[in-house]
């Protein structure tokens, strides 16, 4: 298999995972470097909880590579998952235990050497807010607090890549103010891959966003691409038979030419010249088969609805 | 690695009131068999006497206690096993373990070890309480430790069987249940199974069910009697139900 650069921390191709006769995940390409933070978005069902349990080695793929900083999670899973830090949708949390009793085992069966172990649980206590009740009965912690401790069991490790599905579901907007702080300081480390519902968040934080649907990743993107388009001088175009990018990067006033997603092909133009009146035209000439042609849509939220309805 | 998932077991096993309920009622029970023992003992003792060659209190008091103690565990050990996995998966903290750098084997046997380590502490109490005889008489020392083996082998099989059943289902009490009919059904059909075969003259096929026979391994070692093949079908069973629940766990990982 090719080896990824060193900056690379995920890097996944092709995974497929089927259930018998149906396939949840198919053919998902992933890719994350150091100190980026992904936003995997999705309606429910869509294959993102699968994705994850295979990147953090849980589940293993029907077909496909994962590669952690390099090490194949499925040849060497031990050295790969010693990277990975996952916080599944419900937190695995052991009730019977006390949170800093939870946290030593975690740090523990993560291999961290022993002298390491003491300042790596004070900081992961510190990075979440739990030092005031490190003593305390992980069962009788209020719901917010559980989350704290979940997420806190997958970066006590330090480890490369963390892995969050829905971090931030049932908590108050205090705490998720709070959360969303502690993975955008977490970000700056390591790299992060977050699941999540709630839009507003992942503009906020996230660098890139993936949006899949019925198993397969519809929309790859980074933010700040979503944000120059907010700004209004990008256009989406549907094309059925869609020229060389060459072609339309010709026109007057197009700055670049990218593809986005199924047979969508976004444009950006120069803020001075509008090409929209010679690309229709020249669409009807060259029988390109035009069947959308919009300013691209101004939000997350409307290329999600757009792409998963 | 081991050692600390075993550790974490423990810790989880005595946090629950479950644990203590169990050690509890083990040393009434057994305390009350090995009493009632002591006083039948006292009571036949002057015609003991009178035989060429008596049997001793160890054979007479002891070796009972252990096959009671046995008895207890059959129903002890599926309880306490049906924890491990099924009701770790049910709460779905089973994650918090496959996420980590360890491989399926060191989690079934830390899991294994750590109810193991439970029922040593067990076997340890009850024998705790023949070895009060040394006071005021000669006990047979060769015999009791034989006995401490037998029944931690024994009970050893029931944890595995346990672990394998616990794996099967997130249903902790049909975990317990399943755990406590295989092995009721593996005492009761292993030695017929044994006997009808070498009825028949099919010698090997005896032997090997043998390994499912946790009762007829257990007996030689209850009478003292160091009986290679018996303990190696005792570690066999061990191995098999371990090996399973590896297998069945992994299977989920990799077929979902």
């Amino acid at each position: 298999m090719s080896i990824p650069p060193d900056a690379t921390t995920i890097y996944a191709r092709g995974l497929t995972r089927r259930f018998g006769a149906h396939s949840a995940v198919n053919k998902v390409d992933l890719e994350l470097r150091r100190g980026e933070v992904l936003g995997f978005l999705g309606p429910n069902g869509a294959g993102k909880t699968t994705t994850m349990q295979m990147l953090t080695g849980n589940l293993a793929p029907s077909e496909g590579e994962i590669a952690i900083c390099g090490v194949d999670l499925l040849a060497r899973p031990a050295a790969a998952k010693a990277r990975i830090g996952y916080l599944p949708e419900s937190p695995p949390l052991y009730r019977e235990l006390t949170v800093d009793e939870y946290l030593q085992l975690a740090v523990k069966l993560h291999r961290v050497p022993k002298w390491k172990r003491h300042d790596a649980v004070a900081r992961a206590k510190e990075r979440c807010g739990l030092g005031d009740v490190s003593r305390k009965l992980i069962g009788t912690l209020s719901k917010g607090y559980q989350q704290r401790v979940g997420i806190a069991q997958a970066i006590a490790h330090e480890p490369d890549v963390v892995v969050l599905d829905e971090p931030t579901v049932g908590l108050d907007p205090n705490q998720i103010r709070d959360i969303r702080e502690l993975i955008r300081e977490l970000g700056g480390t390591h790299s992060v891959i977050l699941s999540t519902h709630i839009l507003p968040e992942v503009e906020a934080i996230c660098d890139r966003v993936q949006i899949m649907h019925h198993g397969s990743i519809v929309y790859s993107d980074t933010i700040a691409a979503l944000k120059a388009i907010h700004s209004g001088r990008t256009v989406l175009l549907g094309l059925r038979r869609p020229p060389a990018d060459a072609e339309l990067a010709a026109l007057p006033g197009v700055t670049k030419v990218e593809h986005a997603g199924d047979k969508l092909i976004r444009l950006q133009l120069a803020a001075d010249r509008d090409p929209t009146e010679q690309l229709v035209a020249l669409s009807v000439e060259k029988n390109w088969g035009l069947y959308q042609l919009a300013p691209a849509q101004t939000r997350l939220e409307d290329v999600f609805v757009n792409l998963t309805r | 690695m081991i050692l600390t998932i075993a550790a974490k077991e423990l810790k989880g096993l005595f946090a629950s009131p479950l644990a203590w309920m169990v050690l509890t009622a083990v040393q009434l029970i057994a305390g009350y068999a090995f009493l009632k023992r002591l006083d039948d003992f006292l009571q036949i003792q002057p015609q003991l006497v009178q035989l060429a060659s008596p049997p001793g209190v160890t054979e007479l008091v002891v070796a009972p206690l252990f096959a009671t103690t046995a008895i207890i565990l059959l129903f002890a050990v599926p309880l306490l096993g049906m924890r491990s996995i099924a009701e770790e998966r049910r709460n779905q903290t089973m994650v918090f373990l496959t996420s980590a750098p360890i491989s399926m084997t060191q989690i079934v046997l830390g899991k294994f070890v750590g109810l193991a380590l439970f029922v040593v502490l067990i076997v340890a109490l009850v024998t705790a309480m023949p070895l009060s005889l040394a006071v005021s008489t000669q006990l047979d020392y060769g015999l009791i430790a034989s006995l401490c083996a037998g029944v931690l082998l024994i009970a050893a099989g029931f944890a595995a069987v346990s672990l394998y059943i616990s794996s099967l289902t997130t249903h902790p009490m049909a975990a317990a249940f399943g755990a406590f009919a295989a092995l009721l059904l593996m005492i009761l059909m292993g030695e017929a199974a044994g006997d009808g075969l070498r009825a028949r003259g099919w010698h090997l096929p005896a032997a090997l069910v043998q390994v499912f026979s946790p009762l007829k391994n257990f007996e030689p070692l209850g009478k003292g009697l160091v009986d290679s093949y018996a303990i190696a079908c005792s570690v066999l069973l061990i191995v098999f139900f371990i090996v399973l629940a590896v297998r069945r766990l992994d299977g989920r990982r990799l077929r979902g």
